[in-house]
């Protein structure tokens, strides 16, 4: 069984001939069809929140009534914040569009900037994320010492004027949904923003136009919309629906 | 084969043979794995054969396998037999026939059959390797904890599954179970995105996708479902795991253990139910397209015969692919389902029978007539095609949900499944064993050895599994460990023993294609480049491995892969390389 090499080869001896029907790379490819698949983990989870959300119609906590806190007050302004932090997510793929488009010129300063910019952004919702969870969990008053007396945590939620002693009951199925699902896309958008930081110290190691193309920055770009637009989805059917 | 190797340069063994990037390794080494995983399955099933068929009965060779814990005096313990029922159907099911059939033959005939020097990403197909027996080493090193290997029935249904106090397999093992899982979707996925991509940008100049030879189709379509079919099992995973470790209740509703009621409130287990069937059934499609891709290839080349509506066999296997992802609730009829629900999946289900019929008749219509070579691999794809009729029809009639009530969960299902899936699969991975071993290892298998190999594991698997239909009408329900505790199942006592002596037989028959593979590697006659006078594209490749597949530039496809017998020509076959002469047709139709 000698005589068998098993190098990589490289790409243009690999190719001869045959022709690509959609005018793609296979990386890319790839990067799309994964995206696919990682969209059907998004949507089972999706569809389970939907089962029990229809199981307890009756009950299910309003979303509006929970989230209802800005950073450093404690003022009554429901899904300000999340819907804060949406905009800078899909702002962020912006940025990122504009990376790709900078990568085609061949504009090294160009995706620097905007790459730099869309880092920026995820960290910001990752942060935002990560404050979101500790309101949560500190519940309505803030104080995070008694978070074990908190019944949001159980899916329950208090009326207008925080009236602590009498929480309107929900089922927990809501806050282990909640952690869950926005955990999972918090996974993705972090992962998604140490990609995209690797990636910059690629750019700035110049290692693109050596290469001669910016693919790759093409490529986490499709990664990056697609965590934006889960998020559209988790937005929509976990926070407003 | 090593004349010729002299010319090349000495590669080290770890990046050869272990860490190997080219396809035709890696190809072997799934075949391996999977073959030494699919012994090991074989094996439980023997041993708890043994109980079923003498119940409460002391066995030296239960106790020498399974020790004084598991097996005092030799008698099999209730919960390792729950274990091994379990850890059988994933092995089959995950590590054999989706990871071992796709795993082998993906990436062997793949770039081959299009004419590709290797998949896409070579570092990506080795990492898929490398997940599935990371998967496999964890599968197996939960056999050896302390309470026991998974329990749970391969479908893992919680509250069992999910509640580490349930029983004892429900600790450890189930834990080491489900990081083996996520591991084997990770396998799955990897090598599901690199077998995709490969068919649609890599195939030589003239390979159109009509003229694809079905086994790519199969596995291409296979790859889709995979892709899209895993991540569900994965999200649902991930929930039971939340569930047994973290304290959520996403499954489970409110359970007392013992009197005593748990923290666990509000969960439904149906939902799990539906996410594991979501991709569960599709699963099934995912082991059996890769069987039926390859059954196409050999009847094709040993009826001589081109394959009978080559694009009705490319549409029917399309059409199982949609098919395959809105049935699943045909496993859950007896869930309280609504019965109008019901009747849509019952409608849905039995229109997978027309695109599966179009198969069988297309192959009866191929061998028809036909200059037939009975080669071990033609035996074992007529033996499928004769499975796939058999456990299909019993398919009808559990389709049906009214007649599901009745026969849910009983041996009748057993029979089912394992004809049509597992039986019909394990055949046409035998026959591709047999036909593509001298491209695999350059040398033959022997021949004799092959007919009696498949004459028992053909003539016992009926034996196994016919008998238990009658069982399964009669209403023994399956997973028992034990049913003579039940007087009306007592006239079954000696069917069971018929059924077990026919699963020890086919047991030596498996001994027997053992010892063939392994002599056949090393000692087997030397093959010639094109043994079967066949016209894909991997016999134009010299027999020896090399790198990059074809020593000069790529072959250029000309025709259609199923020209056998065509008037007018000298031989009896014509490569997909010769070019169409002047007024010939290409293609079905001729």
């Amino acid at each position: 069984m000698s005589g068998e090499a098993s190098k990589v080869i490289d790409q243009t001896t690999l190719w001869e001939g045959g022709r690509s029907p959609f005018s793609v790379s296979y990386g890319k490819m790839m990067m799309w069809f994964f995206l696919i698949s990682d969209a059907l983990s998004f949507g089972g989870l999706l569809a389970s929140l939907g089962f029990m959300k229809l199981k307890y119609a009756d009950v299910w906590p309003s979303s509006e009534l929970i989230f209802t806190h800005l950073p450093g007050t404690h003022g009554h302004f429901p899904l300000i914040y999340v819907a804060l932090m949406t905009f800078i997510l899909i702002v962020s793929s912006v940025t990122m569009v504009l990376a790709v488009e900078a990568g085609h010129r061949m504009d090294r300063k160009g995706v620097t900037l905007w790459l730099a910019l869309t880092v920026v952004g995820g960290l910001f919702f990752v942060g935002s994320q990560a404050w979101e969870w500790m309101t949560y969990i500190a519940g309505p008053d803030g104080d995070i010492s008694t978070w074990a007396d908190n019944a949001t945590l159980s899916g329950h939620y208090y009326g207008e004027g925080f009236s602590a002693d009498n929480p309107v009951p929900g089922v927990p199925q809501y806050a282990q949904f909640f952690f869950f699902v926005t955990g999972f896309h918090g996974t993705h958008v972090f992962s998604g923003v140490v990609i995209n930081f690797i990636i910059l110290l690629n750019v700035l190691k110049g290692k693109y136009e050596k290469v001669g193309h910016y693919e790759m920055v093409e490529k986490v770009g499709l990664y990056w919309h697609f965590v934006d637009l889960v998020w559209v989805f988790v937005f929509t059917f976990y926070y407003l629906i | 084969m090593s004349t010729a190797a002299h010319a090349h340069h000495k590669e080290p063994f770890l990046t050869k043979y272990l860490f190997s990037q080219d396809h035709k390794m890696i190809s072997r080494q799934f075949l391996i794995t999977g073959i030494f995983m699919a012994f090991v399955g074989m094996i439980m099933s023997m041993l708890f054969r043994l109980q079923l068929a003498w119940p409460g009965e002391g066995f030296a060779v239960l106790n020498f396998f399974l020790g004084d814990k598991w097996a005092p005096e030799g008698v099999l313990d209730p919960n390792m037999y729950l274990a091994l029922v379990t850890i059988h159907g994933t092995i089959m099911v995950f590590f054999l026939l989706t990871a071992g059939l796709s795993g082998t033959f993906a990436n062997l005939l793949i770039p081959l059959q299009i004419g590709a020097r290797d998949m896409a990403s070579g570092f990506i197909n080795m990492l898929s390797y490398w997940f599935f027996f990371l998967s496999s080493v964890i599968m197996m090193s939960s056999l050896f904890v302390e309470s026991g290997p998974a329990s749970a029935g391969w479908t893992i249904y919680p509250p069992l599954s999910a509640l580490p106090q349930a029983i004892s397999g429900s600790g450890a093992g189930m834990t080491l179970w489900l990081v083996s899982m996520a591991l084997f979707i990770v396998s799955s996925l990897l090598g599901g995105l690199n077998y995709i991509v490969t068919i649609v940008n890599l195939r030589t100049k003239g390979m159109k996708m009509t003229r694809l030879p079905l086994s790519v189709w199969a596995l291409f379509v296979t790859a889709i479902l995979g892709v899209l079919s895993f991540p569900v099992l994965l999200s649902a995973a991930l929930l039971l795991i939340f569930d047994r470790s973290f304290g959520t209740s996403f499954y489970l509703a409110d359970i007392f253990i013992a009197g005593e009621a748990l923290d666990h409130t509000g969960g439904s287990p149906l939902l799990f139910q539906h996410l594991f069937w979501f991709l569960g059934h599709p699963e099934v499609y995912i082991i059996l397209l890769p069987a039926l891709g390859i059954t196409s290839e050999v009847i094709s080349t040993n009826a001589r015969k081109p394959i009978f509506g080559y694009r009705a066999m490319v549409g029917s296997i399309l059409a199982i692919g949609f098919l395959s992802f809105i049935v699943w609730g045909h496993h859950m009829y007896v869930t309280g389902m609504n019965p109008f629900v019901g009747a849509v999946f019952t409608f849905t289900t039995l229109l997978i029978a027309i695109p599966s019929a179009v198969k069988a008749f297309n192959y009866i219509t191929t061998l028809w007539r036909g200059n037939i070579r009975f080669t071990p691999a033609m035996m074992f794809s007529i033996g499928m095609v004769s499975t796939f009729i058999t456990g299909g029809v019993t398919g009808i009639i559990l389709a049906d949900a009214a007649l599901d009530i009745n026969l849910h969960d009983t041996y009748f299902v057993v029979a089912h499944f394992h004809i049509v899936m597992g039986l019909s699969a394990v055949l046409a991975m035998f026959a591709g064993v047999y036909h593509w071993f001298p491209k695999l290892f350059g040398r033959m298998m022997n021949k004799k050895l092959g007919y009696i190999h498949f004459w028992l594991t053909f003539i016992s698997a009926y034996g196994v599994f016919f008998p238990q239909h009658f069982q399964g009408l009669a209403g023994v329900p399956r997973r028992y460990y034990s049913y003579t505790e039940f007087p009306i199942f007592s006239d079954f006592a000696d069917l069971s023993v018929l059924i077990t002596m026919f699963a020890l037989l086919g047991g030596v028959a498996q001994a027997i294609f053992a010892f063939n593979f392994i002599y056949s590697i090393y000692r087997g006659q030397r093959s010639i480049q094109n043994p079967w006078g066949s016209n894909t594209l991997e016999w134009t490749t010299p027999v020896e491995h090399i790198h990059g597949n074809w020593p000069g530039p790529l072959p250029v496809v000309h025709r259609w892969a199923y020209d056998y017998s065509k008037p007018g020509k000298d031989q009896d076959f014509v490569p997909q390389t010769v070019p169409l002469e002047e007024g010939e047709i290409d293609g079905e139709g001729h």
